[in-house]
């Protein structure tokens, strides 16, 4: 073990000490709706932390992987009556398990040193592997490969993780958003657009649409160049170190003071920057401005509803009326407390029926890296959607979270049942933008 | 003793880990807290029983649990305890729409049983504040109340027949689906509000009731303590018994409108939130009644819902009073000292006077209606000056609750936070005798041993 203080000693303890352990949080947990134990309950959880901040435990295996299992989807944090920052202990127990070392492996230190640390931290890393995974999928090699049963020979997890490999788009933000693009008539608002990691190399066309909707309500849109990676995905896995040069990097790429909004389109992208001023509150030179830049962050729906956007007078292409059900991401809902506003910006759709499904706040699964660290539960979760989402009989379904919309999709894809589309509800919103003609 | 009891439950029903039995050290209760030597997850009456056996067997003390909401200590492990979680107890056995019964094991949440009652038409009215996830099992336990109590009673009222198992493992069936049943002792009130230091229950016979037709909701606000107190007087005097009479104290309000901006008026002394509910006909007619009571004995303001939405708007004032409360420091203590209704003034003044002499945050809300307040303690366990004068406020508090004709407790039970006052309350004659009825069903001290009083 590192002779570093433990993180959770030293975190304000009065943060632990919030949980009054009354338990309301239990039935919004996953992990404890799947066992019923009370350490896969957050109240559980915040109990091993606070034995650990009480050195009443050491940071264990048990623990990590206790910690690892939880989904971090912050389903407590809305149904906690005392207000418990979820967010912060979580954060704070993954790293200190990472610090312990209490699960390490060389093969698991590298796969971490290579995702969180090259992949994730450089743009040009993400855009080479992309690339190849681009023309893995689209030259043929794919159909080849697993066509010659490969995967029968390897590891059952390679062949799982295989199949959860991104869809790569053909052109990656950079190449379908210009630097700066102006709306028709005057601009009334001046926005900066974050095109993500994953948004930008799976779903450039969410970007586009995000960019589109934004033009089409008076706003001049900046898009910066090759961004890096927020560092959510860091937070979220214990590399705090990381996610703070990340947000120093993100910080200084981009200067609030000349944008009305940050947009984001991404639930987990934007729940994590507008923490920005959190992350960096013990950095003296960064503090403040990572404060006010945090302070710009909008959600795309978030931010049309709050500018008073326009009603499309056309539906988009395709069948009308449609059937839309609206799948909450963890980091929208329970992250940003962003519910109303995309159900707003769907309604606004001429057409558009919108029909909700059973536990629309629940996780699906996906949860950052959730579907790859714990395939299992992960599992189970996105069929537990799936089923809910067919149960409404809804064509579409709208989620705003390019994680919640692969699984989502792979989900259907597995399960019995007619085509569901998946779409952020601001492609929807641009499609119907761009039938007006 | 933990081999057997994988024996007979099997490897995932017995937890040892210690990070298995941490966070089962403790319930709702603030400060609290003792880890137990193993926890188990029986999944019949049988395997309860045999449980039992080996516990006894073993001299090892066994705690009965639910979900873990309890706000006295009742199931917090006792030293070397046996945990007994009957959360995987949880299906509904059967609804008989046409005896108005419920059949469910210990282990189904109290939301669950309202549910499963509201979809066949009929109505389950106990709604302790953790309805969500507190077990119907644990509410049996603890006699658990809610908002409801003044018109509809609490879960005692709804008890027509329970599976307990005893301390020696025999398994009894009490009570049935007859309204009138006098063949015998009622066992089962014995084990109502119990606290698991009797037997262990593991299913209940629950009584429903027709779904009222209609409800209206209404709030009034007052500048003097008093004039609430008089309106709830002069409603009583209507013959008038509203579903839901609840109240919020001074510092509630300000910590409700700090939290949620609802706009309720920072110079109210008291807030009244009214619910009737019934025949269509009379629910129009006794809301208007109150509606005039409200402001002939002093609102500053009163609030008729127009429709569901706003009824629903009215209502998160007093809903989301002890979140409010919950995040104003770091250790909340939820009392539910419990008073004649008439006497609910006097002792909100009392409760005032104390948090000032002992220079403390209380915050009170409660049941207007059936007398039943909740002094709720906003305070700091790691400040062990604060923590000492909170425990003189209580004391004092307990006192005056009890010379006023009340009780300490009027649904949270007596579990460890209230033992050293049973005493006081029930006389000399009474204490012996609940010693005497322990001392009879649990011979060997296995059944929670330590709560409530000490043998």
């Amino acid at each position: 073990m590192s002779a570093a203080p433990s993180l959770l000693k030293s975190l304000d303890y009065s943060v632990l000490q919030q949980c009054m352990h009354c338990g309301l949080c239990l039935p919004s947990c996953p992990t404890y709706l799947e066992t019923g134990r009370e350490r896969n309950s957050p109240r559980g959880r915040i109990s091993l932390m606070r034995a650990i901040a009480d050195d009443e435990l050491g940071a264990t295996k048990a623990f990590a992987d206790e910690m690892a299992y939880c989904l971090g989807c912050l389903a407590c944090a809305t149904a906690c009556p005392a207000g418990v920052d979820y967010g912060t202990l979580f954060e704070t127990a993954r790293a200190e398990a990472e610090r312990s070392g209490a699960s390490s492996t060389p093969m698991r230190s590298f796969i971490r040193y290579f995702s969180l640390r090259v992949l994730l931290y450089r743009p040009w890393a993400l855009q080479l592997q992309a690339r190849l995974l681009r023309f893995y999928e689209t030259s043929g090699l794919r159909r080849l490969v697993r066509k010659a049963g490969i995967f029968a020979l390897l590891p059952r997890r390679v062949g799982e993780i295989e199949r959860q490999a991104l869809p790569i788009r053909a052109k990656f933000s950079d190449e379908v958003i210009g630097l700066l693009e102006k709306p028709v008539g005057e601009a009334r608002h001046r926005v900066a657009v974050l095109t993500g990691c994953i948004q930008d190399i799976a779903f450039s066309d969410v970007n586009r649409a995000t960019v589109d909707v934004l033009l089409a309500n008076g706003c001049e849109v900046a898009t910066p160049r090759a961004q890096s990676c927020c560092g959510s995905l860091h937070v979220h896995n214990g590399d705090l170190e990381t996610a703070r040069a990340l947000a120093r990097r993100q910080v200084d790429a981009l200067d609030p003071s000349g944008f009305d909004a940050i947009i984001s389109n991404s639930a987990g992208c934007g729940s994590h920057v507008k923490r920005y001023g959190h992350l960096l509150s013990d950095d003296p030179a960064y503090a403040a401005r990572a404060a006010a830049w945090s302070s710009k962050v909008r959600d795309i729906s978030e931010w049309l509803v709050e500018i008073g956007f326009r009603r499309p007078t056309a539906p988009g292409p395709g069948a009308t009326p449609t059937s839309v059900t609206y799948h909450e991401a963890c980091h929208l809902c329970h992250g940003q407390k962003i519910s109303s506003q995309p159900r707003e910006v769907l309604r606004s759709i001429p057409g558009v029926e919108l029909r909700e499904c059973a536990e629309a706040t629940m996780c699906c699964g996906s949860a950052g890296v959730y579907s790859l660290t714990q395939p299992g539960t992960a599992m189970w979760l996105r069929d537990r959607k799936v089923a809910h989402i067919r149960e409404t009989g809804a064509a579409v379904v709208a989620t705003a979270n390019p994680g919640c919309q692969l699984q989502i999709q792979q989900g259907l894809g597995d399960s019995a049942g007619g085509a569901v589309r998946v779409a952020h509800p601001v492609v929807l919103l641009a499609e119907a933008y761009r039938s007006e003609g | 003793m933990n081999d057997e009891l994988i024996q007979l439950l099997g490897r995932a029903n017995v937890l040892i880990e210690r990070e298995d039995l941490i966070p089962y050290s403790f319930d709702a209760t603030a400060v609290l807290k003792q880890i137990p030597q193993v926890v188990v997850f029986p999944r019949t009456a049988a395997e309860v029983s045999g449980v039992l056996k080996i516990a006894g067997r073993h001299g090892a003390p066994v705690v009965a649990r639910g979900s873990g909401t309890g706000l006295s200590g009742g199931s917090v492990p006792t030293p070397g305890s046996v945990v007994l979680c009957l959360v995987k107890m949880d299906r509904i056995v059967e609804l008989d729409a046409r005896n108005f019964t419920v059949r469910a094991q210990a282990g189904v949440l109290t939301q669950a049983v309202y549910d499963a009652a509201d979809a066949a038409g009929l109505f389950y009215p106990p709604d302790p504040g953790s309805m969500k996830v507190s077990t119907v099992g644990g509410n049996v336990a603890e006699n658990s109340g809610g908002l409801r109590g003044l018109k509809y009673g609490v879960t005692r009222d709804y008890v027509m027949g329970l599976e307990v198992v005893l301390a020696d493992g025999e398994i009894c069936t009490l009570g049935n689906k007859c309204v009138k049943d006098v063949a015998g002792y009622s066992l089962k009130d014995l084990f109502i509000g119990s606290e698991g230091t009797l037997g262990i229950v593991t299913e209940v016979l629950l009584k429903l009731l027709p779904k009222p037709a209609a409800r209206q909701t209404l709030l009034a606000t007052y500048g003097r303590m008093d004039a609430a107190a008089e309106t709830v007087s002069a409603i009583i005097a209507a013959r008038i018994v509203p579903c839901t009479l609840e109240f919020l104290d001074r510092k509630t309000i300000h910590c409700v409108e700090d939290f949620t901006h609802v706009g309720l008026p920072r110079d109210a002394e008291a807030l009244l939130l009214i619910e009737v509910d019934g025949h269509p006909a009379a629910v129009a007619d006794e809301a208007a009644h109150i509606q005039k009571l409200c402001t002939q004995n002093g609102a500053t303001s009163v609030r008729l819902a127009a429709d569901a939405a706003e009824a629903t708007r009215l209502a998160s004032a007093r809903r989301s009073a002890f979140s409010a409360l919950a995040r104003v420091k770091p250790t909340t203590i939820l009392e539910d000292a419990t008073v004649p209704r008439t006497e609910l003034a006097a002792m909100i003044r009392f409760i005032q006077e104390t948090a000032a002499r002992h220079r403390l945050d209380i915050a009170t809300f409660g049941h207007f209606g059936d007398g039943n307040l909740h002094p709720t303690f906003l305070t700091n366990e790691r400040d062990a000056d604060e923590m000492h004068r909170v425990e003189l406020a209580m004391g004092e508090i307990f006192t005056k609750a009890l010379a006023l004709g009340g009780t300490i407790t009027g649904e949270h039970g007596v579990g460890l936070a209230k033992k050293a006052f049973l005493r006081d309350q029930v006389g000399d004659a009474s204490y012996a005798l609940l010693r005497r009825v322990k001392r009879t069903l649990d011979p060997g001290n296995l059944l929670n041993p330590g709560k409530i009083f000490d043998l």
